[in-house]
């Protein structure tokens, strides 16, 4: 079908075929990769989501000590490479749980490399989740609180029905870069040796020489995931802001 | 009845337990050392060392799972309970024996330096000097580069060995310190056009050790014990050899 | 901070207990953990300091010098040297930058077994190492990611502002150099700032193509002496401090750029 490309081009039906969906295609395993990747970042995401509300929450609510713990977790956490938080997390982590499970006299448990990725970037993203949503909450209105004080609403009910449908369209483009973040962040994985996608297209190109190929592929796999959930969160954002005025 | 009930829970229990305490997790590197572990295109991890590592398993009879470890830290994934034993090439060198212990060997081959061919080297420091050598992290290759070598040598620190090989047939290296077998297999491909073995380095084994075999943590005597017996009963029965032929011309036991 | 801001910031009893424990730990750390490393590989520790911090700045200079065309290209520029921009700064923003130093690095050093002309050529001494791919990777992204910053601070500049200058009768390049691109900058300072911090914690992956930085620096010595967390903390402090000099960096060059600006 293709014929008259691959006679113009030499080489790239060899490219195309390494990367085939089939044995002895790659491609099977890039898919596989990636596959992982989205499910790791979305872990995280999530994971980073739950602790940063709780920080947010903790920060501007909190006692002086609760905002201080957190000063200290955010300003760790965005200044120190997340290679070297991955590996002290991943290490120590394991390590205290694996000793933990020892001294109750159970084996040491085998964690997988999605669930550890999960942990460590999830930790990762709740130091910046907390900026996010902190910032966004501070933003809400105070008279929209005051309102609800004044009709009688507690605490809880204010904030399912009041500050979060308003915080949500203002936290959405800091939470749309932190989704972005979590997605090439899994890449940093691969140095730890999580089957991911970048370390199966270094596995595939290793294996092959091919790596321009490899590199390439998965380069226009990541910028497909990245381009997607900007349209995603575009399409959020545009129903959360339905009635706002236009800015 | 209870009495009945908690004595057949107590030894499911216990029967569980012992089926679990056979699962012996292996740990190998996640990066390809081809021939002897490398991923295919399905994603199954194949070479020698694989089917060694299975034929020892079987002989001493034990639940092996292959876990694939980032090499470079894979010694900390052994020490901290990640892992229950090193089979990924590693070779038994004083420095490891201080924080391991090792099985009895089970290859051992030289070490050797590959390099350009049109460059006139040997595997001596003396005509080292002034050349760029590439060599892997974490490996036997880099303290030995770095003991003898590093003082009039460019040493380049790679995450793997083929990123080494792919560096040296682009030319950005004049050579690479490696075990000789795994450097059959990159010279006998197209890539490997471009160079030839200039050598074995000198001797040293504290450094180079004596020969590979598997890690495993200090007073694990148990372990080192079956993969010993399992080393033993595959060297005796012609497994080993029948493996070896598959991939390799000679024996690569060693002694 | 006047004395009086410092003295209600710090001598809250809840700060003082604080930083004792702080202390405490910092002191129960160089006791009970192994430092003995430290002399043996300080020289080789300064080395890879030094060229941790060059690639950083370096890499922010030759990427922010990229990033004003990029921006400026976006904001007023025709479709045709747009889009390009635009599509170079998605690109950039779209995937890992480990993923870009590996295809800048090993991805053309494949291909340099096809042109055998390459070793001859006055580059080649340059192209045999590895700091120049780093270097150029870790510039584009920061272009990639500064061109968008440059692009929003570009657009933000009021309109008003360049119609008057154009009024009075300046060139393009007079507006350009004394209007627009000094309030772009003063705008996208903070971010910029923070770009920067970004940007450090992108160096250490440059470590994975052979150079030597910091982070290859404790690698080794994590590797030659088995030790798993000292070298490991030691490099989070030492980023710490770097990512605190920059901050104090950046909001000192605000300082000088807001004189004179309304609140």
């Amino acid at each position: 079908m293709l014929d008259w490309l691959y006679a113009l081009w030499p080489g790239l039906e060899a490219s195309v075929s390494l990367l085939a969906l089939e044995p002895p295609g790659w491609g099977g395993n890039l898919l596989r990769g990636a596959w992982a990747s989205l499910q790791i970042a979305l872990g995280a995401f999530a994971l980073g989501l739950v602790i940063g509300t709780f920080g947010a929450l903790g920060k501007l609510h909190g006692g002086p000590v609760t905002r201080d713990l957190l000063s200290v977790y955010t300003v760790v956490v965005r200044a120190v490479p997340e290679l070297i938080l991955i590996l002290i997390l991943y290490y120590a982590g394991t390590d205290i749980l694996n000793q933990a499970l020892q001294a109750m006299g159970q084996r040491p448990v085998e964690i997988s490399g999605v669930v550890a990725g999960i942990a460590v970037l999830g930790i990762v993203q709740g130091a910046y989740a907390t900026e996010v949503l902190r910032g966004a909450i501070q933003s809400v209105p105070r008279g929209q609180h005051e309102a609800a004080r004044a009709y009688g609403m507690g605490s809880v009910q204010t904030l399912r029905r009041v500050t979060f449908p308003a915080m949500l369209p203002l936290a959405l483009p800091g939470l749309s870069n932190l989704w972005l973040i979590a997605t090439k962040d899994t890449a940093l994985l691969a140095i730890v040796g999580f089957a991911e996608l970048t370390l199966e297209t270094r596995q595939a190109a290793g294996s092959t020489r091919a790596y321009f190929t490899f590199f390439l592929a998965a380069g226009a796999l990541y910028l497909m995931m990245t381009l997607l959930s900007g349209r995603i969160f575009g399409w959020i954002e545009a129903r959360y802001r339905r009635g706002q005025v236009r800015q | 009845m209870k009495k009945l009930t908690l004595m057949a829970t107590t030894a499911f229990i216990a029967v569980a337990g012992m089926a679990q305490a056979q699962d012996v997790r292996i740990g190998i590197a996640a990066e390809p050392y081809p021939p002897f572990a490398s991923p295919d295109a399905a994603g199954n991890w194949v070479g020698w060392e694989i089917e060694v590592i299975d034929a020892i398993c079987t002989a001493a009879e034990l639940d092996c799972v292959l876990t694939p470890t980032a090499w470079d830290g894979i010694i900390p994934a052994l020490l901290s309970n990640r892992i229950d034993a090193i089979m990924a090439s590693m070779s038994i060198t004083a420095d490891r024996l201080e924080t391991i212990d090792f099985s009895d060997p089970y290859y051992n081959t030289p070490t050797v330096i590959v390099g350009q061919r049109d460059i006139d080297m040997d595997a001596s420091p003396e005509s080292l000097a002034g050349k760029v050598l590439g060599v892997q992290v974490s490996t036997i290759h880099q303290t030995y580069a770095q003991t003898y070598f590093e003082a009039e040598t460019e040493l380049r620190p790679y995450q793997t060995q083929d990123e080494a090989n792919q560096d040296l047939a682009a030319g950005r290296i004049d050579a690479t310190q490696a075990d000789s077998l795994a450097m059959d297999d990159f010279l006998a491909s197209d890539a490997g056009a471009c160079c030839e073995v200039k050598g074995a380095v000198a001797a040293d084994e504290d450094i180079l050790g004596a020969g590979v075999g598997a890690g495993l943590r200090q007073g694990d005597d148990e372990l080192r014990e079956a993969i010993n017996a399992g080393i033993a009963t595959i060297l005796e029965d012609g497994t080993y050899d029948e493996i070896t032929a598959r991939y390799f011309a000679t024996s690569i036991y060693g002694n | 901070m006047t004395r009086a801001r410092l003295a209600q910031e710090i001598l809250v009893p809840h700060r003082l207990v604080m930083i004792a424990v702080a202390i405490g730990l910092v002191v129960w750390a160089a006791m009970a953990m192994r430092w003995d490393w430290i002399p043996r590989y300080y020289d080789l520790a300064l080395q890879g300091l030094w060229r941790t911090i060059w690639l950083l700045a370096l890499s922010c200079l030759f990427g922010f010098m990229l990033a004003v065309p990029l921006g400026l290209a976006q904001a007023a520029g025709p479709r045709i040297l747009a889009a390009p921009a635009r599509a170079f700064c998605t690109v950039i923003r779209g995937t890992p930058i480990l993923l870009q130093l590996w295809l800048i690095y090993y991805g053309v050093g494949s291909l340099f077994p096809q042109f055998p002309w390459v070793r001859e050529s006055e580059l080649w001494p340059y192209l045999r190492q590895a700091w120049p791919y780093a270097l150029l990777a870790l510039s584009l992204s920061f272009a990639g990611y500064e061109g968008e910053v440059m692009r929003g601070a570009f657009k933000s500049v009021p309109g008003g502002q360049l119609e008057a200058a154009r009024s009075m009768g300046m060139g393009r390049f007079a507006i350009f150099r004394r209007i627009w691109f000094p309030q772009a900058l003063q705008r996208a300072l903070p971010t910029l700032g923070g770009e920067t911090v970004l940007q450090l914690k992108a160096t250490p992956l440059v470590a994975t193509i052979t150079v030597v930085d910091i982070y290859a620096v404790a690698s080794r010595v994590r590797q030659d002496t088995f030790i798993i967390y000292e070298p490991l903390l030691l490099l989070a402090v030492i980023y710490m401090m770097i990512a605190g000099l920059l901050a104090l960096m950046f909001k000192l060059l605000e300082h000088r750029f807001n004189r004179g600006m309304v609140g």
